[in-house]
């Protein structure tokens, strides 16, 4: 493996998740390093998904921690929203919104936060600045500096929503509501559109599995090149050629437990665990 | 039978010479204004207490809130609205040592009543939306409200729109009760007119034309709307 010097983004620790009592996660321990790109693979129903929803606590862990950042978003008092900016998540039906065109989806969630953090300066300049007024002249606090406006938010997320449908060829659908568009067009909007976050990783829950054949291709080309560039990715994908090309770590995981993991190489071409060799028989065949 | 043509002259005659036809203008008026008021003081508590029911339920508040709203929807569908004008004009403003004009009156309590039965409405439509939009949402780092706002929402009130409609239909004829607090309605105006001209045939059937137009009209007006609506879905 490579030296690494890299530091750890999410460090998950004894990670547990049941459903009305049944154990579906059981006690789930990994850590993911800034650029690495995690691919879990699996049987259906081992728990792959919910191990994912967890990381962004789409689902709220039974048991252990899920320390991002530094914080353990696992929780229940930190403010999961703030955490969630940082984290993409690209899913298997796109989930693109309905109601809005494919510009206002990439746009929306940006400028939606930018304004709230607006206001919120805004409110707190304005409070800070009445207090001021009863305060000596050493005690002044200083106002929180306010560079944008609402204009200019929605000005730069336009241009930045357009450069990202541009680099996706799909400049031309900027307007069109997503129900128009075909799978690949659709998943590929919705990767831009976690993309626009500028989130520090971005979790994909099995991104080519509704795709008809011919449009997995243009989806995992997109997510090799967000990969190239160094973004954070954990993949649960049943691409294996994908898998061994582009993760750095791979996670094989059967009945909500860990049971091997490896590089590609360790597990596709030097597998141990008996399961997952019966597994990549199957998948392999 | 005594003349039909007697009766229509009769009829005309207390309309215009009589200022018939300003207790009917009247009532018109209070019966939309009653019908339009009530329906957005409707749809507001409506969707408010449909979101407060489909609020994930493993925190205490959640639930309170969610007990609280039941309570309501159960309350305002278990008695007739005749009674809840009764109740409210005879009953609430005494004991709060309140005033209200009837029509006021009758204002809040279709919109409370209403809020109801739209909450229901509203419940199934949000529920009709796909999960994955409110997952999306909350993955982006929105809350649960801000994404019940802008995103499910929107499609759940595109989803239930017709079935709004018909409720909107079901006040406009329900306000013809409101006569029990004292508001002045249609049914008071051709009322009027009857007791002018000692004759109620020609007075109650023009009475019924003007409701059936009135909810002919605004069914065309629906349907306008729905059309347009699903025209924005396709947009190129
Ligand atoms: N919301 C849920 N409620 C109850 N059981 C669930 C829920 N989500 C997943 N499960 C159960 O957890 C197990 C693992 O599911 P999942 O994580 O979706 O598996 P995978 O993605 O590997 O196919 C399955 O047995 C599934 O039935
Ligand atoms: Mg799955």
């Amino acid at each position: 493996m490579t030296a690494e010097t890299n530091m750890k983004l999410i460090d998950v620790i004894d990670l547990e998740k049941s459903f009305d009592g049944k154990n579906v996660l059981d006690g789930i321990s990994v850590a993911i390093n800034q650029g690495d790109i995690v691919v879990v693979i699996g049987p259906s129903g081992s728990g792959k998904s919910t191990f994912l929803r967890c990381l962004n606590c789409m689902e709220d862990p039974t048991g252990g921690k899920i320390m991002f950042d530094g914080v353990n978003i696992a929780d229940m008092s930190v403010n999961i929203d703030v955490h969630r900016r940082h984290m993409g998540m690209v899913f298997q039906h796109f989930n693109l919104f309905q109601n809005k065109t494919v510009l206002q989806n990439i746009m929306l969630a940006p400028v939606h936060v930018q304004l709230q953090d607006l206001k919120r300066n805004q409110r707190k300049n304005a409070w800070n600045g009445l207090c001021n007024l009863f305060r000596s002249k050493e005690k002044q606090v200083a106002m929180v500096p306010i560079t944008k406006t609402k204009a200019s938010i929605n000005q730069e997320a336009r241009e930045t929503a357009l450069k990202l449908l541009e680099r996706i060829g799909l400049a031309d659908k900027a307007d069109v509501y997503p129900s128009t568009l075909s799978g690949g067009q659709k998943q590929r909007v919705a990767i831009v559109r976690s993309l626009a976050m500028n989130p520090q990783v971005i979790l994909f829950d099995e991104p080519t599995s509704a795709l008809d054949p011919e449009m997995v291709g243009e989806v995992l080309e997109l997510m090799k090149q967000v990969a190239k560039e160094g973004m954070t990715m954990v993949v649960v994908t049943h691409e294996m050629g994908f898998a061994r090309e582009i993760a750095n770590k791979v996670l094989f995981i059967d009945g909500g437990k860990i049971l091997e993991a490896g590089t590609p190489e360790e597990i596709f071409e030097h597998p141990k665990n008996a399961r997952l060799k019966e597994f990549l028989s199957k998948v392999l065949a | 039978m005594n003349g039909f043509g007697a009766k229509w002259e009769n009829f005309l005659r207390i309309f215009f010479e009589y200022k018939g036809y300003e207790k009917v203008l009247e009532g018109l008026g209070n019966t939309l204004l009653i019908a339009f008021l009530g329906m957005f003081i409707g749809l507001l508590i409506g969707t408010l207490i449909a979101i407060v029911r489909v609020l994930p339920r493993y925190k205490v508040l959640p639930r309170i809130l969610n007990g609280i709203a039941t309570f309501y929807v159960e309350l305002f569908r278990g008695t007739p609205m005749v009674v809840q004008l009764l109740l409210f004009y005879y009953v609430m403003l005494p004991l709060l040592g309140m005033h209200m004009t009837g029509v006021q009156v009758a204002i809040w309590v279709f919109g409370l009543n209403s809020g109801a039965y739209i909450s229901e409405i509203m419940r199934g439509g949000i529920l009709s939306v796909d999960p994955g939009q409110m997952e999306a949402g909350r993955a982006l780092g929105l809350s649960f409200w801000t994404t019940m706002v802008k995103i499910v929402i929107p499609q759940a009130v595109k989803n239930i729109l017709p079935t709004i409609g018909n409720e909107f239909i079901a006040l406009i004829k329900e306000t013809s009760v409101v006569s029990f607090v004292g508001a002045s309605d249609l049914y008071v105006a051709f009322n009027y007119i009857g007791s002018n001209s000692y004759e109620f045939m020609v007075p109650y059937l023009v009475m019924a034309a003007i409701y059936l137009v009135m909810v002919i009209l605004i069914s065309i007006l629906i349907k306008q709307m729905e059309r347009s609506l699903r025209r924005s879905d396709r947009r190129n």
